[in-house]
């Protein structure tokens, strides 16, 4: 009975969010770092993070490319492996997009996937949309001092409006100052498979966006896209260029102590 | 015009190299965008225009039949002719016929997408008339004999240093001898060897903005009032149109011309708009004798049973190709037809065939900014995806991109396969120098113009798991 008792309601503390990680298949395989990154970040934000071993991709590859088959088939399998959680975050707007936005498109025509891709839907978010937004105030780390450039990523800006949110959270780091670029908001050209099936469009693009990055004179340039930010580094690399490249999880994490995606180490 | 919508990939590259057309794109594109901004910023209801427009085209489009019925009987009954043209064949026959029947020597033409799309000129010149663009920009790229690069801007790809050459060229038989080259002394040459080609034409082709289904009005707007001249000094006005132009009445027009003119150019109205209902009457001061419209479906009919649909609301307002960056990049001759940017992306595959234009859908980034600017809110990025479906289903899709997507969708579907395939590759990619990388599939169009950042080395899956494991 007195056991009972001590677990009613009212004085049980409200049971943390459980959050299922989407970490995204260029982070798992090109940078872990930002996968723990995120992971610290909503335990931080006092989250129950966990990470189900089931994730590969989120179908975009095959989407974009007109194989709604094999999209629709990945797209299943994501909704099953998160359909559990009460959130499902991903350091990514365009994975976050691709499942926010157009599962639910896949399925016109499959009423039980519809409801299922809606039910994940609406409670998908971007990284530093949920930290932002959703979850509690998260602890940031310190960071030494420097200055950040921010490229707004196309998906995550105009299919989930994120613009703010990480400025805001950027802006809570003593000792980081921002200088926009010149048309943050203008695609990088990667573009997914768009990058090596049109290289010389492509090419000009990053040309441009690195450009703008190197005119602000950031000692780094931060997005929330890995597949952005490995065509920028991989410019910038290739210019020659100091501007050191982070995904802005890896330094709301204060995880900037590996080397960065390019550039010198800040 | 011939599509060369097939070389986009050759056109592209070359256009990236041609560094006239590359000054010329960047002076155009920055202006565009700001005026633009600069415009809509200072109408606090252009959100509720844009909701208000894309409403009513999306009614119209729904009652087409009962709108374009109204239309051709309001035209009819205001003493003009209306012909519907199936295709560019028709319609060309069509403007050709009504010259002859005319006695036409001389055809002077306002700028008419519709009649770049059925290819017009070269239709009238074969039948021996002697046809003069006389909107300054369709003007230029006739001297130059090439296409327009951009819908409303359609010699935007050159430079004045390149129009001065052209004018020099061809305007000595007019008895001009001295090269110009500042804009107004441009603009004057232009003006006085179009002024004899407007008062001695026989036949005037217009385009039209909006068709009116109300009063059966075809209404015109232009920057230099030779859009007026032409169709009211000949004897005889012929407007090219198609069907998606129609809207139910002078009301509605309004809301359109409010948002055209910003979303163009960023002004508030263009400089004229003309409103042509039926020939002369009796007390009118002036006037064509006849009044023609000539209405091209080409494709539209079946668009509006279909998945495209949305594509009809297009105003042909050049918005999306302004702030599209891979228009920004290689400019609209690249594209291979009339139609350039997010907009003829869409439209050139179904107007001239999916193979033949089987790049252009591809050619873009998803990156969405065309359909942020869009007055009319047409998802031109949905709109490419389902072309790429198209393309998916009828095997279009080149065969490695096939095959290797093929490879990654099987894996992605097994992540236990997924997994164990990926921390080797992935290990070998880090220890790898840069020349282990150039082994990846399709890695030489990313090496190109930038390296290829070296990943961490293990998967996160198996570092995480690994730490799981430790706890």
């Amino acid at each position: 009975m007195a056991e009972r008792t001590d677990s009613s309601p009212t004085t049980s503390p409200i049971r943390a969010p459980r959050v299922g990680l989407f970490v995204t298949c260029l982070v798992d395989l090109f940078r872990p770092n930002v996968g723990f990154a995120a992971l610290e970040l909503l335990q931080r934000a006092g989250c129950d993070v966990e990470i189900p071993s089931q994730q590969t991709c989120c179908g975009q590859p095959a989407y974009n490319n007109g194989d709604t088959r094999d999209a629709r088939d990945i797209a299943k399998q994501v909704i099953d492996v998160f359909a559990d959680y009460d959130y499902t975050v991903a350091p990514s707007g365009s994975c976050a997009g691709m499942i926010k936005e157009h599962y639910p498109r896949l399925f016109d025509a499959d009423a039980e996937y519809y409801e299922k891709a809606l039910a994940l839907s609406s409670r998908c978010f971007e990284l530093t949309e949920f930290l932002d937004g959703v979850a509690d105030r998260v602890a940031l780390s310190e960071s030494p001092s420097c200055s950040y450039t921010y490229h707004d990523s196309c998906s995550g800006l105009r299919e989930l409006g994120i613009k703010q949110q990480p400025r805001t959270l950027l802006a809570r780091i003593a000792g980081l100052s921002v200088r926009e670029m010149q048309d943050s908001n203008v695609c990088c050209g990667f573009g997914g498979t768009f990058c090596v099936k049109y290289p010389d469009i492509s090419g000009r693009m990053v040309a441009d966006k690195a450009d703008a990055i190197r005119a602000t004179g950031a000692d780094m340039v931060l997005g929330g896209d890995l597949g952005c930010l490995m065509n920028i580094a991989g410019r910038l690399k290739r210019v020659d260029s100091t501007v050191s490249v982070y995904h802005v999880a890896e330094v709301l994490a204060g995880k900037t102590d590996v080397p960065p995606i390019a550039g010198s180490r800040s | 015009m011939q599509s060369v919508a097939h070389e986009f990939k050759a056109r592209s590259r070359r256009a990236l190299q041609d560094t006239a057309l590359q000054q010329a794109l960047a002076r155009a594109k920055g202006g565009f965008i700001d005026h633009r901004r600069t415009a809509i910023e200072a109408l606090p209801e252009f959100d509720e225009l844009r909701a208000r427009a894309k409403q009513i085209k999306n009614h119209t489009l729904a009652h087409l039949d009962y709108y374009l019925e109204r239309f051709e009987a309001q035209v009819k009954a205001h003493g003009g002719q209306l012909h519907w043209a199936r295709g560019p064949e028709e319609a060309r026959r069509i403007v050709v016929d009504i010259c002859r029947a005319a006695g036409a020597k001389r055809v002077t033409k306002g700028k008419s997408m519709v009649g770049e799309e059925v290819a017009i000129n070269p239709a009238l010149e074969a039948a021996g008339f002697e046809a003069i663009e006389t909107d300054l920009g369709e003007y230029i790229i006739q001297l130059a004999k090439e296409p327009p690069s951009h819908i409303i801007a359609p010699a935007v790809h050159k430079t004045r240093a390149e129009i001065t050459e052209l004018f020099y060229a061809h305007h000595r038989r007019h008895g001009i001898n001295k090269r110009v080259s500042d804009v107004a002394s441009i603009v004057n040459e232009a003006r006085t060897v179009l002024r004899e080609a407007f008062v001695t034409a026989d036949v005037g082709i217009t385009g039209a903005n909006f068709l009116v289904a109300q009063t059966g009005s075809s209404v015109l707007v232009t920057n230099e009032g030779n859009g007026d001249l032409t169709s009211s000094l000949p004897r005889v006005h012929i407007v090219t149109a198609s069907i998606e132009k129609v809207l139910p009445t002078l009301e509605d027009l309004a809301v359109f011309l409010r948002l055209l003119g910003r979303s163009a150019t960023g002004q508030e109205m263009s400089s004229y708009t003309s409103i042509f209902t039926g020939p002369k009457r009796d007390a009118d001061l002036d006037g064509p004798a006849e009044f023609h419209v000539v209405l091209l479906d080409h494709g539209r009919s079946a668009m509006l049973g279909n998945e495209f649909r949305e594509m009809l609301r297009c105003i042909r307002c050049g918005a999306c190709l302004n702030h599209c960056p891979v228009y920004g990049s290689i400019g609209g001759h690249a594209y291979g037809w009339v139609y350039s940017g997010p907009m003829g992306a869409v439209l050139t595959p179904l107007m001239v065939g999916l193979r033949e234009a089987a790049d252009l859908p591809n050619a873009c980034t998803l990156n969405g900014r065309c359909q942020e600017v869009c007055p009319m809110d047409i998802p031109l990025p949905t709109m490419l995806r389902r072309l790429r479906m198209r393309e998916f289903e009828q095997k279009l899709t080149g065969a490695r991109s096939r095959w290797l997507l093929s490879i990654w969708a099987f894996l992605a579907k097994r992540p236990r396969v997924y997994q164990m395939a990926m921390r080797p590759l992935v290990g070998l990619l880090a220890i790898g120098s840069r020349g282990a990388r150039r082994f990846l599939p399709l890695a030489r169009g990313w090496t190109q113009s930038r390296d290829f950042p070296a990943p961490q080395g293990r998967t996160f899956q198996s570092l995480y798991r690994a730490q799981q494991r430790k706890q």
